[in-house]
């Protein structure tokens, strides 16, 4: 486990191509180093969207850094669609591997269980199904009469990412009712978190904290960013910045838009951290 | 929009779609519900309210109005195992055999119009018993012969586990049940100001129609009284927007 000194750190251990595990909008989502990963040009990245995602992915895919988009939905909430990721998908920039809510919950918990596949109900006849061949359906073996289930292969990300209230330091992620975020930190090989801010006390040995604690067995490496997931909201702290992503949606109507806006957000960002 | 006040008989498209959906939900012990969806979240807490409090209402990702704490995958848990009696879905488009598009318009993937995703819909429309499709646009655009993506299909083949599925859909023009032995959509209600013409000329698809067809009642005075207090309240903690724009609180 390392305390890394700022979320430029954080991308920097992140390679191209990794396969990186991303919680919903609302679960906490590591922006700081989302920009991070832009600003040193990372690509080919394969993002999991566990379950959903919004302008982590969409930021990530106009700024050309991913190859793989895997996701039960991409969406900028109550700023409607994602222009980016909609523009993405139109001209097969990327490759779209669309899925429901919990076939994908289910497979990072077949990812931290260590087996290879998982059963899950539903999806029988949509094209979800038939757009995925990576999903199988098998006849369930214990039942009496037919019943076709359908099977999910593991997934076992390279990198979770994701930004949490608290941390201790030794690494002890404090993550609170986000409880998505310790499947998350399971399932992968790595796990890097932002935090809001790292405290003395030693929060596994809180024994009111401590059952929300992601313990430092899962964590790889951590940092102290003070609103790590703006503009997005962190559960605990802070609102989702709406005046900002309103006018993102506007700018990034337009591939030059969204380039504008990208050189006064992204860069700025740098230039203040390196001050 | 919201109309005058004065008089208790005026009332607004969505307090209308509310009261509707509202009925639709009696008897159901848990109806879980979308962060953006206010009519339905409304017609949720409006009926935990006229059932004194028997029915439990999740309004997914609030901060007062859910009894969820393991994480996004406990909604799916929750439902899997038949605790959850009601939720709501859309679609970009809704076919008639129920069948539900959340995800573009066109040859998928490369889609003339490119939408979210399908979220939990290609899960939950099997397990919840009375999943309930509402979309205030009716109109050949949305009610399509055929979705052009299956996010989640309106029918099973026989054998198939599926003790959920579409129990009615709401829309600004009236109100279908689902039949599912038929597979398709039954027309009961009209909701006042529109006409069967009306709902024939934007349906993409052929429906049946109620033998005892009837104009969708409207709210009773005192339903509005309570949506406009003590509800209204209530729906301005998860739906802030909504609540300003048709309550003003």
């Amino acid at each position: 486990m390392i305390i890394y000194p700022d979320a430029e750190s954080i991308a920097q251990a992140i390679p191209d191509g990794a396969q990186i595990a991303i919680p919903a909008s609302r679960s906490g989502v590591a922006m700081a180093v989302t920009r991070a990963l832009i600003s040193q040009g990372r690509r080919n990245l394969h993002l999991i969207a566990a379950p959903t995602s919004g302008f982590q992915a969409e930021m990530l895919i106009g700024a050309g850094c991913v190859s793989i988009m895997e996701s039960a939905g991409v969406t900028m909430d109550e700023q409607g669609q994602a222009p980016c990721f909609v523009r993405a998908v139109k001209t097969s920039t990327i490759e779209l591997r669309d899925s429901t809510c919990p076939a994908i919950i289910s497979a990072l918990q077949a990812g931290e269980k260590g087996i290879p596949f998982i059963p899950m109900r539903g999806l029988l006849g949509s094209d979800l199904l038939r757009y995925r061949p990576d999903y199988k359906v098998i006849d369930n073996p214990f039942g009496e009469e037919d019943d076709p289930i359908v099977l999910l292969p593991a997934i076992v990300p390279d990198v979770a990412l994701f930004n949490a209230p608290l941390a201790d330091r030794n690494g002890n992620v404090w993550v609170g009712s986000t409880r998505e975020l310790m499947t998350l930190a399971h399932a992968a090989k790595k796990t890097y978190v932002t935090v809001e801010k790292i405290i003395d006390d030693d929060l596994y040995k809180d024994k009111l904290r401590a059952p929300a604690t992601i313990p430092n067995l899962y964590i790889s490496g951590i940092a102290e960013v003070e609103k790590g997931a703006w503009p997005l909201g962190q559960p605990y702290e802070y609102n989702i910045d709406e005046p900002h992503l309103e006018n993102y949606v506007r700018q990034a109507a337009t591939p030059e838009g969204f380039a504008e806006y990208m050189a006064s957000n992204v860069t700025m960002e740098n230039r203040n951290a390196a001050e | 929009m919201p109309q005058s006040n004065e008089t208790h008989y005026d009332f607004s498209q969505e307090e209308l779609l509310i009261c509707v959906i509202s009925r639709l939900l009696k008897g159901i012990e848990h109806v879980a519900c979308g962060v953006s969806s206010p009519i339905p979240g409304s017609a949720a807490l409006l009926q935990r309210k006229l059932s004194g409090g028997s029915t439990r209402v999740t309004i997914l990702l609030s901060e007062n109005l859910q009894f969820l704490n393991d994480g996004v995958t406990e909604l799916f848990d929750c439902a899997a195992q038949g605790r959850i009696g009601a939720f709501f879905l859309s679609g970009g488009q809704i076919d008639g055999k129920g069948n539900i598009n959340l995800v573009g318009v066109g040859d998928y993937p490369q889609h003339k119009a490119r939408w979210s995703g399908s979220f939990g819909s290609g899960f939950l429309y099997f397990v919840v018993p009375r999943v309930i499709l509402f979309r205030e646009e009716h109109t050949r655009r949305t009610m399509v012969e055929t979705v052009d993506f299956i996010s989640a299909p309106g029918l099973s083949e026989p054998g198939v586990y599926r003790p959920g599925g579409p129990y009615a859909l709401v829309t600004s023009l009236g109100h279908f049940s689902f039949d599912k032995k038929r597979g398709g959509f039954c027309l009961e209600t009209i909701h006042p100001d529109h006409s069967l013409e009306e709902i024939q000329d934007n349906t993409g698809f052929d429906f049946t129609i109620a033998d005892g067809l009837k104009e969708t009642p409207v709210p009773e005075p005192e339903l509005l009284e309570l949506l406009r207090g003590q509800i209204a309240e209530e729906v301005a903690d998860p739906y802030p927007k909504f609540a300003k724009v048709v309550w003003g609180v």
